[in-house]
């Protein structure tokens, strides 16, 4: 049987930095919001090819 | 003779957006970029909440907590709900730097803003609605920082029963109504040209 890596079951770890707690999956979407940002900045969009062009 | 209502309804909707501006098929070229495509996948997040929410509400709090179907029907709607707000954040973020409210689009923007406050509350209410401890203590949390804003005795994140119906009646009627009017406003406005786009096209003005 296959486990997961990261289990989903308990309560999530959280990371506190002075007055600031952010939960660790929280932190990881805030990331992925960075993330997805610069790529759609960067990322080449895919389009057809215009007739005669 | 007065102008009958639905004469008026008419003139205000239909009459005011081209259907070519409705349902485009045919986009400026700058269009084709990633971060157009953030608005709709908020919509398509939107969508599959909605969907998993109504099957949530129709089976209840015993039945997402006890069987396997359950939870992964409460998951899918909170991982919807992340990753819709993740492209919301996204969508957002673009258009700020784009400046989206050039050219008369003040009321898309505005709209934006009140579809994101709204989705806001709803998210909020729907943690408070868990049936577990994790919502206990959100709401005991809450009620302490509403209480000293003054608005504890208004909305009681205490009193379960008033969030589960501005949960899944109020707050998803007033998203629903704003996100209309909003891609509304977006179809009738165009989309809005990048800072030093030179192509104007597709209603975009």
């Amino acid at each position: 049987m296959v486990s997961l890596a990261l289990s989903l079951n308990g309560p999530a770890k959280f990371i506190t930095w002075g007055f600031i707690s952010v939960s660790v999956p929280n932190l990881i979407m805030i990331g992925l919001i960075i993330v997805f940002f610069a790529l759609a900045l960067v990322l080449p969009f895919p389009s057809h090819k215009q007739d005669g062009k | 003779m007065a102008t009958m209502w639905t004469t008026r309804v008419r003139r205000a909707t239909i009459e005011k957006i081209d259907p070519q501006d409705a349902l485009p098929d045919n986009q400026p070229s700058y269009v084709a970029s990633w971060i157009y495509v953030f608005g709709v996948l908020t919509l398509a997040g939107l969508a599959v909440i909605i969907g998993s929410g109504l099957v949530l509400t129709i089976r209840g709090a015993s039945w997402w907590h006890t069987s396997n179907v359950g939870h992964y029907v409460n998951s899918v709607h909170l991982w919807s709900v992340e990753l819709f707000f993740v492209f919301m954040v996204v969508h957002l973020w673009g258009k700020f730097w784009m400046a989206a409210w050039r050219g008369r689009r003040f009321q898309t923007w505005v709209t934006g803003v009140f579809c994101f406050l709204s989705s806001l509350a709803t998210a909020f209410t729907g943690y408070l609605i868990q049936g577990d401890f994790d919502s206990q203590w959100i709401a005991t949390q809450a009620k302490d920082g509403l209480n000293s804003v003054g608005i504890g005795s208004f909305f009681n994140t205490l009193n379960s029963g008033q969030a589960l119906l501005l949960h899944v009646a109020l707050l998803p009627l007033a998203v629903g109504i704003i996100v209309v009017w909003h891609v509304v406003l977006v179809r009738k406005n165009g989309v809005v040209p990048p800072l030093d786009a030179k192509e104007i096209l597709g209603g975009a003005k």
